[in-house]
C-alpha cells in the first residue's frame, strides 16, 4: 500500500501534533480510510521516538523513582478496567489462558500483546484472582456445555468474523472476531445477547485491533440468561443499553 | 514495574527535560506517563511496536501539551509508534542516540532547527515559517525532509 503524496508532509506535522486545526480534520477523515497512510503515521511516530534519543542523557533523580513506588502503592486495587477495554484487564494467567486460544485461532498479533500483559500482571499483586479467572475461562473453553456461535456479516463476502463461546449457567462468555472493518471515529463495536425472552442484553464494547481482530471476555451479564443469538452493532465509545439498528453482524446457537 | 521503570525511567525524563527545561516539571511527566501505564497497561499495544519508542513518544507529547498549556489531542491508546530499532536494550538504545546525534549534525543548519522547533518547542509549521520568514510549503517539506534522513538511516 501507498501513501497518498498529497497527504506526506501533513502527516509529518500531524505525527509532530504541528498541524493547524483546519488541515488535521481532513487528514483524519482521510486516515480513518486508508491503511497505507495510518502505517505511515506510524513510521513518522517511530521517528519520532528516534528525535527522542537525541535528547537522552539526563538521568532523574532517585527521588522520581521512590514517588512512583509510593504512588503505585497507595493506588486502590484496581477496578475492572473500563467496558471498552474489558479484556485489557485480564492479567497474568489469564492472558496465558487466553494465548492458548489465540494461537488456535492464529491471532499471531495478539500474542505479543498477551505475552506483554502477562509480563506486565505477573508483576501486580492480583494473581490470585487472576488465576481463578482464568481456570474460569478455560473451563468455558473446554466445557461440552458451551454454546459455539458462529457470527457472520449478512449479505457480505465472509471476512469479519466472529466466534462466541457461552455457558449460560456460569454466565460467562468469551467472544473472539477476526477481521472486522475499522470503525469510523469515536464509534465502537458492541456485542449483544439476544435472549430467547426480552430484548437485547449488552455484552461488551470492543474495538478491533490494525489487522481487525478482537476479543471481549466475561463482559458483565445476568445469570442464567438463555442465549438465542449474539449479534453486532456500531454504537459510540461508551456503549449504548439499546442496540442502533442496523445489525452489522448476527449469529444464532446451534 | 519497577524493572520497566529502571530501563525507560531514563529516555521519558530526558526527553521531557529537554522540552520543559525544568527537572521539577520533567519529573511530573516522568510519573504521569508512567501511573497512565500502571493503572491500564492496555493503552499500549505492544503487537503494534515497542514500548521504549512509545513512551518515547508519549513524553514528548505529554511534556509539548505542558509547555503549550493545551489539552491532549490524541488518545494516547490510539498512538502506534512503528520504529526498526527495538529500544529495549542499553546498548541499542546508546547505539541508535549516536546515530540520530550524528544524523542532525550533518543536517543543513535550517533542517536541523526546523525540526528541533516543531519537536522540542512543539511550534507548528505556520508559526515556524513566521519566525524564520520562509514560506510554509518550504517548512513543511523541510520537516519531512528531516524525517526522512532519519528514516532512511536505520532502515538500512
Amino acid at each position: 500500500m501507498t501513501v497518498h503524496e498529497q497527504f506526506a508532509d501533513d502527516l509529518a506535522l500531524y505525527a509532530l501534533g504541528s498541524l493547524a486545526a483546519a488541515e488535521r480534520s481532513p487528514l483524519e477523515k482521510h486516515l480513518d480510510e486508508c491503511a497505507g497512510c495510518r502505517r505511515e503515521l506510524e513510521q513518522r511516530r517511530g521517528d519520532m521516538a528516534l528525535l527522542a534519543l537525541s535528547a537522552a542523557g539526563p538521568m532523574p533523580p532517585l527521588r522520581a523513582r521512590q514517588r512512583l513506588m509510593e504512588a503505585i502503592k497507595r493506588e486502590p486495587k484496581r477496578q475492572a478496567a473500563p467496558r471498552r477495554t474489558a479484556w485489557w484487564a485480564i492479567a497474568g494467567w489469564v492472558a496465558a489462558a487466553a494465548m492458548a486460544v489465540v494461537a488456535i485461532a492464529e491471532w499471531r498479533d495478539s500474542s505479543a500483546l498477551l505475552q506483554e500483559a502477562l509480563r506486565w500482571r505477573t508483576l501486580s499483586n492480583q494473581q490470585a484472582q487472576e488465576l481463578e479467572e482464568a481456570h474460569k475461562i478455560v473451563e468455558t473453553l473446554r466445557s461440552p456445555e458451551a454454546q459455539v456461535v458462529n457470527v457472520t456479516k449478512t449479505n457480505a463476502r465472509p471476512q469479519p468474523q466472529g466466534k462466541a463461546f457461552y455457558v449460560r449457567d456460569r454466565s460467562s462468555l468469551i467472544f473472539l472476531a477476526s477481521n472486522m472493518p475499522a470503525l469510523p471515529p469515536r464509534k465502537a463495536y458492541e456485542l449483544w445477547l439476544i435472549p430467547k425472552q426480552g430484548s437485547p442484553i449488552p455484552a461488551g464494547v470492543f474495538k478491533p485491533n490494525e489487522r481487525g481482530n478482537a476479543m471481549v471476555i466475561n463482559p458483565p451479564l445476568p445469570a442464567g440468561v438463555e442465549a438465542k443469538a449474539f449479534a453486532i452493532t456500531i454504537e459510540p465509545e461508551s456503549g449504548s443499553s439499546v442496540p442502533t439498528m442496523p445489525i452489522e453482524m448476527m449469529g444464532a446457537g446451534e | 514495574m519497577a524493572q520497566l521503570y529502571d530501563r525507560y525511567a531514563g529516555i521519558v525524563y530526558s526527553v521531557a527535560l529537554r522540552v520543559l527545561g525544568d527537572t521539577g516539571a520533567a519529573e511530573d511527566v516522568l510519573q504521569e506517563v508512567f501511573m497512565q501505564l500502571w493503572r491500564n497497561p492496555g493503552v499500549f499495544d505492544s503487537s503494534r511496536g515497542n514500548l521504549g519508542a512509545w513512551l518515547a513518544v508519549i513524553a514528548r507529547n505529554r511534556a509539548i501539551d505542558g509547555l503549550r498549556k493545551r489539552r491532549p489531542e490524541t488518545d494516547i491508546a490510539d498512538v502506534v509508534v512503528s520504529v526498526e530499532p527495538d529500544l529495549a536494550s542499553e546498548a541499542e538504545r546508546g547505539r541508535a542516540m549516536q546515530k540520530v546525534r550524528s544524523l542532525l549534525g550533518s543536517m543543513p543548519a535550517v533542517q536541523r532547527s526546523a525540526l528541533e522547533m516543531a519537536y522540542f518547542e512543539g511550534l507548528s509549521h505556520s508559526e515556524i515559517a513566521s519566525k524564520t520568514g520562509e514560506p510554509l510549503g518550504t517548512v513543511k517539506t523541510r520537516i519531512r525532509g528531516g524525517l526522512m534522513v532519519l528514516r532512511k538511516a536505520f532502515q538500512g
